[in-house]
């Protein structure tokens, strides 16, 4: 009846993995709790899970990110503590645990964290960018969110019913395979990974239709802003790479369940044929968790800088180049495979090749804080933070190009260095400068400055002493997810780390400190205007929260910085002669219910739990007709009501406006909103 | 300045660095393999800071010089291209790689680890299998084997044949060159060489399960005398390596002590690697019967 679960799964095999799910359950049942004292309930279901809204999904999605941080960054800080004291002894963590910790920590990051945080930056911004009033499919919006979210479920609850895989974040074969894996820990792996990939893959095809098919008019491609040009290449290639990860992740699941032998051991299996399909999905995802990041640098820094982007032709070009060479090299991830020469150099070659564009679009960045006005808001902190850095990663990187020097760093603590160097900087800081800028947009007011400003630093001093160490330990020959080691001199370097680890901590509890700060004082930093930045991009014409529709009016672009030039124009703050009837999206359940099902469905493949498997199965199906053959799933909002809403915006605006001086942080001294054009 | 919050945290690492780096392996190199695996990392990195100070510089200078609380650099909120600026920034990092490319394309040949080394007498050939978790060594020119321990004269390359009894693992002695991986049913290669006698560390880098991290052996290069001793030693074993022996071994240990075979089956490497090979169509219908 219930497959392979027995009470055996629950994990009473160590205090660590019994903590870590009573961590999990507790944080559950707190959440169920305080949804029901607030007796929030009902409006939690009918404003926000069967919500279609794009600038709701995108919350949701970013709410999901930073609980999966927060896991993720534990799993961390316990690698580290490990680490840091196991010279000579097994540390506090048997290999077993250690094993499934790091598993974890790389798959949460990657998929859990970093995934839907820049989906979620694109479901808030994108459609408001380009003068949209929603994405162009938002039930399948919807749906993507909800599969992402089951994949998470799959992970956390591994933490409490079963383990889960002890085969890296990578999960090569034969290792993963059953015969060197039998337990169910690949297996949460694989379900969680197929699961939240087609949630992804939805969400690349929507996107790009939303961008290609719903710009306002005027809105030519050369026109588009820049998160926008990187949201539709990240776009496309999700829609490219991930059904590579799809193949891999069945292929792998038919070796598990069906005894075939695609990349295990024996009868002819060929495990490098899993290195390549994992890597040409790989590679192409490093760049979908950079290329987001690239674009909240460019509208942050042009921002902040008060002053058109630099090189705007060069920025969309280094992108659009960037995503197609991101194809072409993935082979550099294991050049100690054995390959030719030829092979190898080659891909040595495509890979420095990638450094071009992205080295173009750095000083890009820096030429355009050049004669510029620089306002030292935490997003720009961020966004200084990530370009000082991000060189040394880089750097990092073309020596890792080389194959030669590769065959000395590759699966080295160099190579661990060299990736978080990649990706922390060049991805999370970045989505950190979006939380910050873009927040007011989301939610209405500004998030606090100081407690941003201590997050920042305490994050990039953490970076620093968590991964210099690493470096210098590649170079003194310590491989990566060693559990213990014997070599006396690496330990006052893995204590280092760990003290990065711990300021990274303090860092992450900064953020939190600002979240709550903000929200204390938040009828003190209302964003009344919608513009608090003097921004130059569409998005900062809505209202801060944005009505439902985002327009009232669809705006006509005429310049790449739309709004800044509607500033100029003086076009930014007239009143529409007349309003129109508006049809938004009505409320759908089917997308949460696809969710449970696919959760449901992973868990029962888990287990072995078959006949819950095809109920799940035959429940999505009938989900899917349900909502093909229903044609009523629009609303409207009358012109009377939006003018209404609109009229209600305006007083509110000017009412405020003449209350009280109109200064914000975004303006240097003494610069007024209109002054300053 | 904030900055100098870092500081302190970077004095306390070039301290530590001071400490403990001579006994980097990578950094220290023991033969030419590594050495010119790591002149070329150094070479690449001397040729990427032509980009990379010039990012640290502009950054905090226009940081400081355009900063809206009182820089002193002029404001021009519309100047947003130089074709001149343009041409600059895509040309230089093109020359720089178009430098490096051809960097890449002629070492990665010179350093292909499959390419037999030339010294002055004939290289020592040395066929290595992972196991979980630990290194059989076969000596097919002596009829030894050992585990855990590779001996081989300082003054002859070492050829290595490499393959795996079980999940993947990666070989690599830092001392002496970068590593390949062992993988079932597959030899790969990899050729180094010693400058002197020596004792080096060698292991497995690839994470293979529960006794990973103690999956390390010795690699000691031996004068003549000593490498003849060495063989001698090992001869003296009461122990072959026939194929229930191999059965014994091929099973799961962590840590494994150094053991010496004064014999081993003959053709045990490529028995190992048949084991996982495709199956024969007939073999098919044997297994079946």
């Amino acid at each position: 009846m219930l497959g392979k679960l027995t009470i055996d799964a629950l994990p009473l095999y160590s205090w660590v993995a019994m903590s870590g799910a009573a961590v999990t359950i507790l944080g559950g049942l707190a959440a169920f709790i305080l949804v029901t004292y607030l007796r929030a309930w009902r409006s939690l279901w009918t404003q926000w899970l069967t919500s279609l809204d794009h600038k709701r999904i995108g919350i949701m999605y970013i709410v999901l990110a930073l609980v999966m941080l927060v896991r993720g960054f534990v799993d961390a800080i316990m690698m580290r503590a490990q680490q840091a004291f196991s010279l000579n002894s097994e540390g506090y963590l048997p290999p077993e645990h250690f094993e499934q910790i790091f598993s974890s920590h790389g798959t949460i990051m990657i998929f859990f964290m970093a995934m839907p945080f820049l989906t979620g930056l694109i479901n808030i911004v994108v459609p408001q960018q380009i003068g949209a009033r929603d994405v162009a499919f938002p039930f399948l919006n919807s749906v993507s969110f909800w599969l992402t979210a089951a994949g998470a479920g799959l992970v956390l609850i591994s933490l409490v019913i079963g383990k889960f895989s002890q085969a890296g974040w990578t999960g090569y074969p034969p290792y993963s395979g059953i015969a060197y894996s039998p337990g169910v820990g690949v297996d949460y792996w694989i379900w969680a990974l197929l699961v939240s990939g087609i949630g992804t893959t939805l969400t690349g095809i929507n996107f790009i239709v939303t961008i290609l098919k719903k710009r306002a008019p005027g809105m030519k491609l050369m026109r588009m802003p820049l998160f926008t040009w990187t949201t539709l290449c990240v776009s496309i290639l999700m829609t490219f790479s991930f059904p590579a990860l799809t193949v891999v992740g069945v292929l792998l699941g038919l070796d598990r369940y069906v005894g075939m032998h695609f990349f295990t051991n024996g009868d002819g299996g060929n495990m490098m044929s899993f290195a390549n399909l994992l890597w040409i999905w790989g590679h192409p995802e490093v760049y979908i968790l950079i290329l987001p990041a690239f674009g909240i640098y460019s509208e942050v820094v042009s921002t902040f800088s008060g002053k058109r982007l630099f090189g705007y032709e060069s920025l969309v070009y280094a992108t659009a180049a960037i995503a197609i060479l991101s194809f072409t090299v993935w082979l550099h991830h294991f050049f100690t495979m054995g390959s030719s020469a030829n092979v190898n150099a080659f891909f040595g070659i495509a890979t420095m090749v990638i450094a071009v564009p992205t080295g173009v679009k750095v000083f890009d960045w820096l030429f355009t804080m050049y004669r510029g006005r620089i306002v030292f808001h935490p997003s720009m902190y961020w966004t200084m933070g990530f370009m000082v850095t991000f060189v040394i990663g880089g750097m990092t990187g073309v020596m890792l190009a080389l194959p030669p020097a590769d065959y000395l760093m590759h699966n080295s603590t160099f190579l661990v260095a060299h990736f978080h160097n990649m990706l922390i900087p060049g991805a999370l800081f970045g989505y950190f400068a979006g939380l910050n800028y873009w927040f007011p947009k989301a939610f209405g007011f500004t998030l606090n400055e100081k407690w941003g400003n201590r997050a920042f630093w305490l994050w990039i001093s953490g970076f620093y002493l968590a991964f210099m160490p690493l470096y210098i330990l590649g170079f003194m020959g310590m491989s990566r997810r060693m559990e213990h080691y014997n070599v006396p001199e690496w330990q006052p370097f893995l204590m280092v780390a760990a003290l990065g680890a711990v300021l990274v901590l303090l860092g992450i509890v900064c953020i939190g400190v600002q979240l709550l700060v903000s929200v204390r004082d938040r009828k003190t930093a209302m964003d009344i205007t919608g513009d608090p930045w003097n921004g130059r991009t569409l998005e900062w014409a809505t209202a801060s929260p944005p009505a439902p529709y985002n327009f009232a009016v669809i705006p006509q672009v005429e310049d790449i910085d739309a709004f800044a030039d509607m500033k100029i124009r003086g076009v930014a703050d007239l009143r529409p002669t007349q309003y129109e009837d508006i049809h938004m999206p009505k409320n759908s359940a089917i997308g949460i219910l696809l969710g449970g099902m696919a959760f449901a469905l992973g868990f029962a493949m888990v287990w072995h739990i078959w006949w819950l498997a095809m109920a799940c199965l035959a429940g999505a199906l009938l989900l899917l007709i349900i909502r093909s053959s229903n044609d009523d799933n629009e609303f409207t909002i009358t012109a009377g009501e939006v003018e209404a809403i609109e009229i209600q915006r305006r007083y509110t605006t000017h009412k405020i406006a003449t209350d009280r001086p109109m200064t914000t942080s975004g303006l240097p001294d003494g610069q007024t909103m209109q002054g300053r054009f | 300045m904030r900055l100098f919050q870092k500081l302190p945290c970077f004095l306390c690492l070039a301290l530590l660095t001071g400490c403990s780096l001579d006994k980097a392996p990578i950094l220290n190199p023991k033969g030419p393999v590594a050495r010119a695996q790591l002149d070329l990392l150094l070479t690449a990195t001397g040729v990427m800071l032509i980009v990379v100070i010039p990012v640290f510089i502009m950054a905090f200078l226009f940081a400081w010089r355009y900063r809206a609380s009182g820089g002193k650099g002029r404001y021009s909120p519309d100047w947003s291209y130089s074709v001149g600026l343009d041409a600059v920034l895509w040309l230089v990092p093109t020359a720089i790689i178009v430098m490096l490319g051809y960097l890449v394309w002629t070492s990665t040949h010179r350093l292909d680890p499959y390419r037999t080394l030339t010294g002055t007498q004939a290289a020592i050939e040395v066929q290595v299998v992972a196991q979980d978790w630990k290194w059989l060594f076969i000596y097919p020119e002596y009829g030894i084997a050992s585990v855990n321990e590779i001996a081989f004269p300082s003054n002859r390359p070492l050829s290595l044949r490499i393959t795996s009894d079980t999940v993947m693992n990666s070989f690599m002695i830092p001392a002496l060159g970068g590593q390949i991986y062992a993988m079932a049913g597959m030899t790969s290669r990899l050729n180094l060489i010693a400058d002197n006698p020596g004792r080096f560390a060698g292991r497995n880098t690839m994470y293979s399960g529960d006794g990973f991290s103690d999956q390390h052996f010795v690699a000691q290069a031996l004068s003549d005398e000593d490498f003849a001793a060495w063989t001698a030693r090992v001869r003296q074993s009461q122990r072959s390596l026939d194929a229930a022996a191999y059965q014994a071994l091929a099973k799961p240990s962590v840590a494994h002590a150094v053991e010496y075979y004064s014999g081993f089956e003959p053709g045990l490497f490529e028995m190992i690697l048949a084991k996982y090979a495709a199956r024969p169509k007939h073999s098919a219908t044997i297994s079946g019967q």
